[in-house]
């Protein structure tokens, strides 16, 4: 696929494919979206801001500059900012792929970094030399003023223009919470939040601490994603109460939503509400309790997004997706087209939940476990056998109607 | 301009540590006149209130004398500083229940015609009476949205002044200003129903602020009301707002 380089959220060529349940597949213009729900659904979005997480600055010890990105905090408490996980690079940009970029010195515990009018130190590292705990100083108010105010959107090497902090919102953006955008929602706007209601779709919302994309480096991108916060609204766990009994789908718009959702329901099949730590992996092994649909932007293979798709539909059908993203030039990451799919009935066995290790109980990366395996993103695309690409698809009588 | 919009209505006030208890309440134009005076009553009546103004130092006085009040130094007739500003209430508030779009510019001073007044200064009133209030506005609307699905009754407040429906010669930039947000404040009410969101525009009389002292000089400050008083008025008016949609409520708040 190729990338989408220009930051327009709703841009008016976006691409749609959708897969049902039955495993076909239709395109559609993305602003035809709405048209997808039905009176009953509920849709999920994330609604986190997105937090200028991008702090250039130098590392006292070697007086080298560097680069570092937050990832992550413990908490989505507004107060809870004294200690981040950051991956840090060396000099250079976002020009720059990440996978490119220079390594930053040696990290070491106690060493002191000055970003701005920011002053952090290096707690400890998370079992990576360019992922650290960091430590900063000052008050709640003090460090996010120091992060408004030298903070910059964490930019891609694809996105040629500098992405400002609008660019990084969704219409719905609340908490701050997300380092990288959430960016499934930027499909929403509110005349499509109107719409949904007025066809008597219902809209909930979860907070969910969207993390860092891309590392930089394959080890550290096989890791992906790290724990993440979340927070369930008491409402929202009425919406999906209130789909079960009505026969609605919940769908959600975005990854993070199904790692959400999927976390904090219970054995028993009930959403609870309130604050908790996503580690679970979703992937092909996972039983989906929640969610029935996901609506989402398009990955590449091997990256943690793809794979939890595969929760969703068949090996095959994802194939036969790539495909067709491919023959009808999708365009992929933030920017980019979008993927709707309806959960298939496959036979999902259980939630692979991952333990936090590292720097005490803090919660913050984990480990390496990816259910066994480790992909490669550029091994896993050879991987996939073109004949098996050569299916023939066909019209879904549910879809076809909504094709203008 | 002179008369009183809003009126006290005592008998119908509720108690007001119920109606504000824990509502996350954001003023912009916080550290003098009308604001200054919101955010000290809505403290005190157990609101969470943050505060936005362009002087540092003006704000550091008032947290003094109020701790519990979050400060934000920020300009919000500056396209730049809203982002920042947003992030920084975010990061005091965690969301906003109450948004005040108080600060005003006046135009220009002394207040001149419109004839004889720079393109710069009508500028400047549109930019802080108008643009701030909207750009502020759509960044918090999510946390507003947010606000709303949780049963708390969001509501943005922009003040206005009569001069928004009058037309008093001098009083140009000002009025034309304060026209635009009262009318944009009224097609957002209808736009945001469906999402639970009220967008108010009051008028709160004739008060002997830091703005009217600039804009009349020699007024006789005995028949302006004081700010207190208006800032009573205006939040009596909020308050009995906040009762009936709290009621209304199927879900109570949690």
């Amino acid at each position: 696929m190729i990338a989408a380089t220009v930051p327009v959220q709703r841009p008016p060529d976006a691409k749609l494919v959708a897969i049902d349940a039955a495993g076909q597949i239709t395109h559609f213009p993305r602003s035809n979206f709405p048209n997808l729900l039905r009176a009953g659904d509920v849709v999920i979005a994330n609604d986190a801001a997105t937090v200028p997480a991008s702090l250039f600055g130098i590392h006292i010890r070697t007086g080298a500059t560097i680069e570092v990105r937050l990832a992550g905090r413990r908490s989505l408490e507004p107060e809870a900012v004294r200690h981040f996980s950051a991956i840090v690079f060396g000099e250079g940009n976002y020009r720059t792929p990440t996978e490119h970029r220079q390594s930053p010195p040696e990290l070491r515990p106690g060493d002191g970094l000055r970003l701005g009018s920011l002053r952090a130190s290096v707690v400890c590292l998370l079992d990576h030399p360019r992922l650290v705990l960091l430590s900063f100083e000052g008050s709640s108010e003090e460090i996010w003023r120091g992060i408004v105010r030298h903070g910059r959107p964490i930019q891609y090497a694809h996105v040629p223009v500098p992405l400002e902090i609008w660019d990084t919102w969704t219409a719905i953006a609340g908490p701050l919470a997300a380092y990288e955008p959430p960016s499934a929602s930027f499909i929403l706007n509110w005349s499509t939040l109107d719409l949904m209601i007025r066809r008597g779709v219902y809209f909930g919302t979860v907070t969910h601490a969207a993390g860092i994309s891309s590392t930089g480096d394959p080890k550290l991108d096989a890791r992906l994603p790290f724990d993440e916060p979340y927070r369930i609204p008491q409402s929202t766990t009425r919406l999906v109460q209130g789909a079960r009994e009505r026969g609605g789908r919940v769908i959600a718009i975005g990854t993070t939503v199904v790692r959400a959702l999927e976390q904090a329901v219970g054995t028993d099949g009930v959403l609870r509400a309130g604050e908790g730590l996503a580690t679970q992996r979703i992937s092909r092994e996972t039983r989906l309790r929640i969610v029935d649909a996901v609506f989402s932007g398009t990955h590449e293979p091997g990256t943690s997004h793809y794979e939890l798709l595969r929760a969703f539909v068949s090996n095959e059908v994802l194939e036969n997706m790539n495909k067709e993203l491919e023959e009808h030039s999708y365009r992929t990451h933030e920017f980019g087209d979008s993927i709707f799919f309806e959960r298939m009935n496959l036979a999902g066995a259980n939630v692979n939940s991952k333990k936090s290790e590292g720097c005490g109980t803090l919660g913050l990366p984990t480990q390496f476990a990816n259910n066994g395996r480790k992909y490669r993103r550029s091994t896993l695309r050879k991987s996939l056998n073109p004949r098996q690409l050569s299916t023939i698809f066909s019209f879904d009588s549910a879809y076809s109607r909504m094709v203008p | 301009m002179a008369k009183h919009k809003v009126e006290a209505s005592e008998k119908t006030a509720a108690d007001p540590t119920s109606v504000w208890n824990d509502r996350r309440v954001v003023i912009t134009g916080g550290t003098s006149g009308l604001g200054k005076a919101m955010a000290v009553s809505l403290h005190d009546s157990g609101a969470k209130v943050a505060i936005v103004a362009r002087n540092r130092a003006h704000i550091e006085d008032l947290v003094r004398e109020t701790p519990a009040l979050h400060g934000v130094a920020g300009d919000v007739s500056s396209k730049g500083d809203i982002y920042p500003i947003t992030i920084q209430l975010l990061g005091a508030l965690g969301g906003v229940d109450v948004l005040i779009n108080n600060a005003s510019a006046l135009g220009p001073v002394p207040l001149v015609p419109l004839a004889d007044t720079n393109c710069e200064d009508l500028e400047l009133a549109l930019q802080t009476n108008l643009l701030g209030p909207f750009r502020l506005t759509k960044a918090l609307l999510g946390s507003l949205a947010a606000s709303a699905r949780e049963g708390r009754s969001p509501l943005v407040l922009n003040i206005s002044s009569d001069a928004a429906i009058n037309p008093y010669p001098k009083w140009g930039a000002y009025g034309a200003s304060k026209a635009a947000l009262h009318h944009l404040s009224q097609i957002w009410d209808q736009e945001l129903s469906l999402q639970g969101i009220r967008v108010l525009s009051l008028d709160p009389g004739d008060m002997d602020t830091p703005l009217h002292t600039l804009a009349v000089p020699d007024a006789d400050r005995s028949t302006l009301k004081s700010p207190a008083t208006s800032a009573r008025e205006v939040l009596a008016t909020l308050q009995n707002l906040l009762v009936t949609t709290d009621n209304a409520q199927p879900e109570a708040r949690q």
